[in-house]
């Protein structure tokens, strides 16, 4: 036990195991862990208690903005090269309307997924869980809890605590 | 090193319709196709044949950029000839695959799930198809870029009033955004690849493609807040794109275009089309690649009533034509329809009730629904009905028009005919690297449902 760690990797092999361990790892005060699941566990953020995703928020606004500036875009257009159509005014704006939508929706679409990107923290192609040979299945059908040891509650002793009180289908030291 | 005995358990689902589904298998199932590539034989016969279409394409492309779109059948008054047709019947084809990601989705149909994949690439590619005529059809091709506003030194704007204005930018928002929407929700189906591939290559361009994800918490709480946000725009987005396409001929003054019914009509006859295509499409891969158990009778049985359901709205379109036509008592708008039904083009006109109307009323018995020899007979005809539709609305209404002298016929020429055939090549070619190089059927969503039953029932 003298190699470096980053904390310990506890493999589940059903989605309750691995909400159960969140569970008391909150219970007993841990707060940075990251758990792995290959599919969307439901409850899961609930019971790690984290927010919701601010990712819809900002893709209304982005959305209002970019249906907005493609507006605008429209209007300076017609004023700017003026056609004028017997007398028609040039202010038409609800044959402003297609283009606008369709510039709201791609401007939501791009800042969602580019908010989901920074948020999400990826790409990132170096993470320490992907030196542990077991966690290839975290994309299949296994669930991971990775107690990290810069967690201020972290500590072999409190770790060993909290394992004791679980069922895992196997204990990986993450290499540091 | 502190370990644990391994105790393992099945993740079985207590539904009868997918006994024996964990999430192991279905890890194996899926991941099988684009990993170990059964059934080589199959699959280069198939690409191969569609690649020489795809050659075809080029090559009619070429002779066309060489001698201008008069090498098409497209002159006065039928100026509107096959790259419209094409274009069209393409872009509506890829509708079924955004309504059945988006539209099912938003509405819990659970059963969108094994399909929702495979009818993305399939949006996908058709829309790909759909947005080289348009280009073609410019006549000079390489002014493409006159149709975006940029700041150029000739001070001049794009007519943003107009219907294909708004065309360029409906379809180009809708290409992007089922390009992302697709590839976000293979991100996490990426990831198992690069974790399951044997070689050293493969883990690489996985890896790379999958951004690292590594199913995160936080990856899926962002991951599911956008896809569910992503499918509410997708859904009103494919609405506009296709009223769009109808308001490209509704807005013109010609009869038999100028009818306020054209948005939703074209929108109920773009996902006909595309559930056409979907069974077209499905109904042999399921069985060639052995999907069964993923893609279930029950599938193909929804997947008829959509498509009957359909018609009926397609029906009452071309009902709603014939009356607007008799109750507005304009002689020309009287005229195009009894021209449709009678005159020189009446043999597609009734090719076109019998394809979309009839056909589709085989499906009111369950057996019939469930076999998929009449299914996939039926939908070729939906397919086959909905491009003669296109034809019939864009020839019809052009080809005798307000003045008799100037009446005339519609000759599609041989370069018509190989550049549509190019981009059923194209599409088809496109589907079979689709299958080749990633999962068919969503992996993760398959998961979710059996994680589901698993905790619920």
């Amino acid at each position: 036990m003298t190699a470096r760690t980053q904390g310990i990797l506890i493999e589940f092999t059903e989605p309750d195991g691995l909400l159960d361990a969140v569970r008391r790892a909150r219970e007993a005060g841990f707060t940075r862990f990251e758990t792995f699941a290959p599919y969307p566990v439901e409850d899961l953020e609930k019971v790690a208690r984290r927010k919701p995703s601010p990712v819809p928020g900002i893709m209304l606004v982005a959305g209002l903005l970019g249906a907005l500036g493609g507006f605008f875009l429209q209007v300076y257009a017609a004023q700017d090269y003026p056609v004028d159509v017997g007398g028609r005014p040039l202010f038409s704006w609800p044959a402003f309307v297609p283009v606008s939508f369709e510039l709201g929706v791609l401007t939501a679409v791009l800042v969602g997924i580019a908010t989901f990107l920074v948020r999400a923290g990826l790409p990132r192609y170096d993470h320490p869980a992907f030196a542990v040979k077991r966690f290839a299945r975290a994309s299949s059908d296994r669930f991971f809890l990775w107690l990290r040891d810069d967690d201020p509650q972290y500590s072999a002793d409190a770790a060993q605590i909290f394992l004791d009180a679980l069922k895992p289908e196997s204990v990986t030291e993450v290499p540091a | 090193m502190i370990s644990h005995e391994p105790h393992s358990r099945q993740t079985d689902v207590p539904n009868p319709s997918r006994t024996g589904m964990t999430f192991s298998s279905i890890t194996a199932d899926i991941s099988h196709l684009p990993l170990e590539r059964p059934r080589s034989r199959f699959w280069w016969t198939g690409f191969l044949v569609a690649f020489a279409g795809v050659m075809a394409l080029v090559a009619s492309i070429g002779w066309l950029f060489l001698r201008g779109v008069g090498v098409w059948g497209i002159n006065m008054p039928v100026a509107w000839g096959f790259a419209i047709v094409n274009f069209v019947w393409w872009i509506g084809i890829g509708h079924a695959g955004t309504f059945i990601s988006a539209i099912l989705l938003l509405l819990h149909q659970r059963w969108r799930t094994s399909i929702s994949r495979f009818t993305e690439a399939m949006t996908l590619f058709a829309v790909a198809c759909a947005g080289i005529y348009p280009l073609l059809h410019l006549g000079r091709p390489q002014f493409f870029y006159w149709l975006v506003p940029y700041p150029d030194t000739m001070g001049l704007w794009p007519q943003f009033r107009s219907p294909l204005v708004w065309d360029v930018f409906a379809v180009s928002t809708y290409a992007t955004v089922s390009l992302l929407f697709w590839y976000i929700g293979l991100l996490p189906d990426l990831a198992t690849l690069r974790d399951k591939a044997g070689t050293r290559l493969k883990q690489r361009l996985y890896g790379l493609f999958s951004l690292g994800w590594r199913g995160d918490g936080r990856h899926w709480a962002h991951y599911e807040r956008l896809y569910l946000t992503l499918a509410g725009l997708a859904a009103p987005l494919v609405v506009s794109v296709h009223s769009i396409v109808g308001l490209d001929f509704a807005v013109a003054i010609l009869p038999g275009w100028h009818s306020t019914i054209f948005p939703p009509y074209f929108v109920a006859g773009a996902i006909f089309s595309g559930f056409a295509m979907v069974l077209t499409l499905v109904i042999p891969l399921r069985r060639v690649y052995r999907l069964e158990n993923y893609i279930t009778v029950r599938h193909l049985e929804l997947m008829a009533k959509v498509l009957m359901a359909m018609g009926w709205i397609v029906a009452y379109g071309y009902f709603a034509e014939f009356f607007d036509a008799w109750r507005t008592g304009d002689l020309y708008e009287r005229f195009v329809a009894a021209n449709r039904a009678t005159g020189p083009y009446a043999p597609w006109f009734w090719a076109l009730m019998a394809c979309n109307i009839l056909a589709p009323q085989l499906l009111w018995p369950r057996a019939l629904r469930q076999n998929t020899c009449v299914l996939f007979g039926v939908a070729l005809a939906v397919n086959v009905g909905m491009w003669v539709e296109r034809f019939i609305i864009v020839v019809t209404s052009l080809h005798r028009d307000f003045l008799p002298s100037s009446w005339g016929m519609y000759h599609p020429t041989f370069w018509d005919w190989t550049t549509f055939l190019g981009t059923i090549g194209l599409f088809v070619a496109l589907l079979f690297l689709f299958l080749r190089f990633l999962p068919a059927v969503s992996m993760a969503e398959m998961r979710s449902l059996v994680g589901e039953k698993e905790t619920h029932v």
